[in-house]
């Protein structure tokens, strides 16, 4: 008997792989030429433009969607790559309604901004389609820098530093590179492999060596690689996950972004197992995406508990508006109090007078896999470096407490926890690094 | 990125786009910022004589026309040359030229007709060491009451004879800005090119109502209950200047003159567009008002991207290119046929091509019971009008019979090459 839907406990194959192959396509369909240039043709051009200043890299959106609208793709994907240099990846992950899009002043007239993010995708992925890489290297100027982490953050910088004429060298604990964009970031924003063709895309720049399978810590130490090398940046992201405070035991209890990163690496999807009735504990993007993807997988119920309101909620309207439209339920004000055979216990709260509390009722739901999507920990850090609420603490360029040594991304202080930030924060960093090692401030 | 360094009589700029002399070239201010957002060149607004300078209206001095969707698509003005003092923007030309030397920089005159105001100016004028001078003779309202500007360009003669002056009081580049209000612009550009002009650049604006207010039976724009007719440019005009653009290029007694093309250039397309049909550079003036300086950036990199694909390495290799295409009527080969064909798969049966082509031209079209349409190719006519109003891109096309082939409209076959001057429905071809 296969399996389906209603079989107990964690199995693969709860749908036909055609279904699974069906459900794990891209969230957003690409816009062909025609429906990019009446897309692109609703933009103003604005002054100053709202947009990019929404945008964590600054990409200079008026032009490069008038570059679509006049026919000229390619020429709009080099103003993209030239903020951002995965701004294919960027196009495809963004959470746009908090960033461009949100600021886009089409939604005061008419609450439906321009699409930047599938404008941004149609032209990169033009570019992409027809090979090449949009810049060329500085000669080269014999300094060595070292970049751990081979996330957003750490190839942002490296491929700033690797124009600019440096030498790089990525090393990461994994054995294959793109960070979350490769583990983390959910199926369908970024299927066919586009994470790894991005990453080979990016290295085309030239300069730059990866070391895979070395991890900081373990491997590397922070005093060898500053002896090695003119500056380090690190991008080390967020590599631990928080426990849940819970009693009793749950045999299909699991971490989401484990439990993502498996899903991930597996082709087809139709091999990853997903309980009957999952439960998924947070409130984040994570939450959101495991609960999605396990929905996508054939999973009977689906539930997000959040321990605090709607509002409160860190996933944008729009990707709760997703997971619900999936069938995912989202349950709010419900924190988990003990696990079990008969599922999951949940305390219901409510906020009074600013605190969380708890009302005192309960609630148990069936549960044969639970995932805990309660956030990330810094792990792996130098204890050298200045530690402020959990990040590495750096500067407005990057600089940590070290001299030499720079952090960027999920891993240090400063801005969301996003792809386009990790790039901005790698970006800035590396223009930092370059005006040191080339003797200025 | 593709060299677009330009060399146009001598001037040279870094590239082809240079802002016409109009309101973004006013002052000081204005062009300093322009340079700095990547324009080539610019035309500085038009200067008149010294003394008191001339008085705008202080009510609205634009029109407008639009698309649905409030993109700019047509601009008139009623406002006329600068109204500075000649000193303070004599002044501030030689200092932006100082501080910008590899940028254009010309000098747009309009002085009344005769020769002593004209050599009163283009002393004053050479001695801001501006590239060179542009003669606005196509002003059409306000300047041209008091006999300048388009006054004078509709007269060829007077063309001629102010050019001549300019030449022989100056030794600066000069060219003659047309308005492509007159009949033929072959005149003027034949009577600038006699004159001794460097170049012809057009076109200026062109005589215009925008709309009428049917609350108040006035004209727009309205000042104080009155309207005067204004000149009329940006994306409107383009088709009417590409046409006198090239029949500059195509004429024998004007071919080689080197021409500035203006008129609705918005991109880098509309650019490439004027220069291959002749234009040495182009001028812009609307589509900076409408969207600001920055636009220029889009045509540097869309001309740039254009020139890399097609292996250009030379702004000067597209000048020109389509002119040797452009013909009369009468050496187009009337043995040449194609057939409207529609593709049913893209068809969404709006019946557009139908109305129109049963309403109006030739009942080539035929609507099926379930709304599916088809081209009688025994009725086609080839005229187009179908594929010009079918909403949904390529999905009527045109395609062309070999050789050889029956038509079954005229159930004759396909021949080679023959125009009207050799058919023999022409009698006075056959008359001999
Ligand atoms: C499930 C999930 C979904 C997400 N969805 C989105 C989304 O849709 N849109 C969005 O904008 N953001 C999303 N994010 C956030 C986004 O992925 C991160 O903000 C971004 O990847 C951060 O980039 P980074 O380079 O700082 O870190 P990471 O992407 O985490 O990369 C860090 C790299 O460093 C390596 N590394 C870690 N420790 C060491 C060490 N000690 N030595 C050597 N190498 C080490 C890791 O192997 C990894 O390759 C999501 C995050 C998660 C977890
Ligand atoms: C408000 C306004 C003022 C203008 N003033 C002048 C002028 O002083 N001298 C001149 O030669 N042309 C003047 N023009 C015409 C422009 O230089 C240009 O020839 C015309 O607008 C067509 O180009 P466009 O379609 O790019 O706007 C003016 C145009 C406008 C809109
Ligand atoms: S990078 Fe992201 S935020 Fe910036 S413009 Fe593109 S989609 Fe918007
Ligand atoms: S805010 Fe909207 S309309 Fe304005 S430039 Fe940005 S995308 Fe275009
Ligand atoms: S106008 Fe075009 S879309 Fe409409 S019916 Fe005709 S062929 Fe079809």
């Amino acid at each position: 008997m296969p399996n389906d839907q209603s079989t107990p406990g964690i199995v693969a194959g709860r749908l036909s792989a055609d279904q699974i192959a069906k459900n794990f396509g891209d969230l957003h369909p690409p816009l062909d030429a025609h429906e990019a240039r009446v897309a692109a043709d609703r933009c103003y051009f604005c002054h100053d433009a709202p947009c990019m200043t929404a945008c964590p890299t600054t990409i200079d959106i008026p032009l490069f969607i008038r570059q679509i609208a006049t026919g000229t793709a390619e020429a709009a994907a080099k103003t993209i790559f030239a903020q951002n240099i995965l701004g294919g990846m960027c196009a495809r992950v963004c959470p746009t309604e908090t960033l461009c899009e949100e600021a886009c002043v089409r939604n005061e007239a008419e609450c439906e901004p321009v699409q930047i993010g599938r404008l941004q995708r149609f032209a990169t992925d033009t570019f992409m389609a027809k090979g090449g890489h949009p810049f060329t290297r500085a000669a080269a100027t014999g300094k060595r820098v070292a970049v751990v982490g081979a996330g957003p953050a750490g190839l942002a910088c490296a491929h700033r530093l690797a124009m600019k004429g440096h030498g790089v060298t990525i090393f990461d604990g994994r054995k294959k590179g793109g960070g979350l964009n490769e583990f983390g970031i959910a199926a369908y924003k970024a299927p066919g492999n586009f994470a790894q063709a991005e990453l080979d895309w990016l290295l085309a720049i030239g300069g730059i060596t990866v070391e895979y399978g070395k991890r900081l810590g373990d491997d590397l130490s922070l005093d060898d690689l500053q002896k090695g090398h003119d500056a380090v940046f690190l991008g080390i992201g967020l590599a631990g996950v928080n426990a849940l405070a819970v009693s009793g035991s749950h045999d299909g209890l699991a971490s989401a972004v484990d439990w993502i990163s498996a899903l991930r690496q597996s082709k087809g999807k139709a091999d990853v197992a997903v309980g009957r009735d999952v439960v998924v504990i947070g409130g984040g993007m994570t939450a959101i995406d495991a609960a999605v993807q396990a929905k996508l997988l054939g999973a009977e119920t689906v539930t997000i508990a959040y321990r605090r309101d709607k509002a409160a909620m860190a996933a944008s309207e729009f990707e709760q508006d997703l997971a619900t439209s999936k069938g995912v339920r989202i349950l709010y004000n419900a924190a988990p109090k003990s696990v079990g055979k008969e599922g999951i216990t949940l305390a219901r709260t409510a906020t009074q007078g600013g605190k969380l509390v708890e009302t005192g009722e309960t609630l148990t739901l069936p549960a044969d896999q639970i995932l805990r999507a309660i956030g990330q920990t810094l792990e792996g850090a130098p204890g050298v470096l200045a530690i402020e609420g959990g990040k590495i603490a750096v500067d407005a360029t990057g600089r940590t407490s070290v001299a030499g040594v720079w952090a960027g991304g999920d891993c240090a202080t400063g801005g969301e926890d996003l792809t386009v930030t990790a790039v901005a924060e790698g970006r800035d960093a590396a223009e930092d690094i370059h005006t040191s090692l080339t003797g200025g401030a | 990125m593709a060299d677009l360094r330009s060399n146009f009589i001598g001037i040279k700029s870094p590239n082809p786009f240079w802002l016409a002399s109009a309101p973004p070239t006013d002052k000081e201010y204005n062009v300093r910022r322009a340079y700095e957002a990547g324009w080539g060149g610019v035309v500085w607004k038009t200067l008149g004589e010294a003394g008191p300078p001339v008085v705008n209206v202080s009510g609205p001095r634009y029109g407008a026309i639009w698309g649905a969707d409030r993109r700019l698509l047509g601009l008139n003005n009623i406002e006329l040359i600068t109204d500075r003092p000649l000193e303070v923007n004599l002044r501030e030309i030689k200092q932006v030229k100082r501080d910008y030397p590899d940028r254009a920089l010309v000098v747009s005159l309009m002085v009344p007709c005769e020769e002593e105001p004209w050599k009163r100016i283009l002393k004053a004028v050479e001695e801001t060491e501006a590239d060179g001078v542009e003669l606005n003779f196509g002003c059409p309202h306000g300047m041209a009451e008091r006999g300048m500007g388009s006054a004078v360009g509709q007269v060829p003669e007077y063309i001629e004879m102010v050019t001549r002056w300019v030449k022989q009081n100056s030794r600066m580049p000069c060219i003659v800005k047309l308005t492509p209000n007159i009949t033929n612009i072959l005149y003027p550009a034949e009577a600038a090119k006699r004159g001794g002009a460097d170049a012809v650049s057009l076109i200026n604006t062109i005589n215009s109502i925008t709309s009428v207010n049917l609350d108040t039976f006035t004209p727009e724009p309205t000042i104080d209950g009155w309207g005067a007719h204004g000149g009329y440019c940006g994306p409107a005009v383009k088709p009417i200047a590409l046409n006198m653009v090239a029949e500059i290029a195509r004429s024998a007694n004007t071919a080689g003159l080197p021409i500035s093309g203006i008129g609705g250039v918005t991109t880098w397309r509309d650019a490439a567009e004027f220069m291959a049909l002749g234009a040495g550079n182009v001028q812009v003036c609307t589509a900076a008002m409408t969207y600001g300086f920055k636009v220029v950036q889009e045509m540097i990199s869309g001309l740039s991207e254009f020139m890399d694909n097609h292996g250009l390495t030379s702004v000067d290799e597209i000048v020109g290119r389509a002119v040797p295409k452009v013909k009369d009527w009468k050496d187009l080969n009337l043995n040449y046929v194609t057939k409207a064909v529609i593709d049913e798969d893209l068809c969404i049966k709006c019946g557009r091509c139908y109305a129109a082509c049963e309403d109006t031209s030739h009942q080539a079209i035929e609507m099926g019971e379930d709304r599916t349409f088809r081209v009688k190719d025994d009725e086609c006519v080839a005229c187009n009008l179908c594929v010009n109003v079918c909403p949904v891109e390529n999905c009527i096309t045109m395609k062309e019979l070999p050789l050889g082939e029956v038509d079954p409209r005229t159930g004759r076959k396909v021949e080679p090459y023959a125009n009207w001057t050799t058919h023999p429905n022409n009698t006075a071809a056959n008359c001999g």
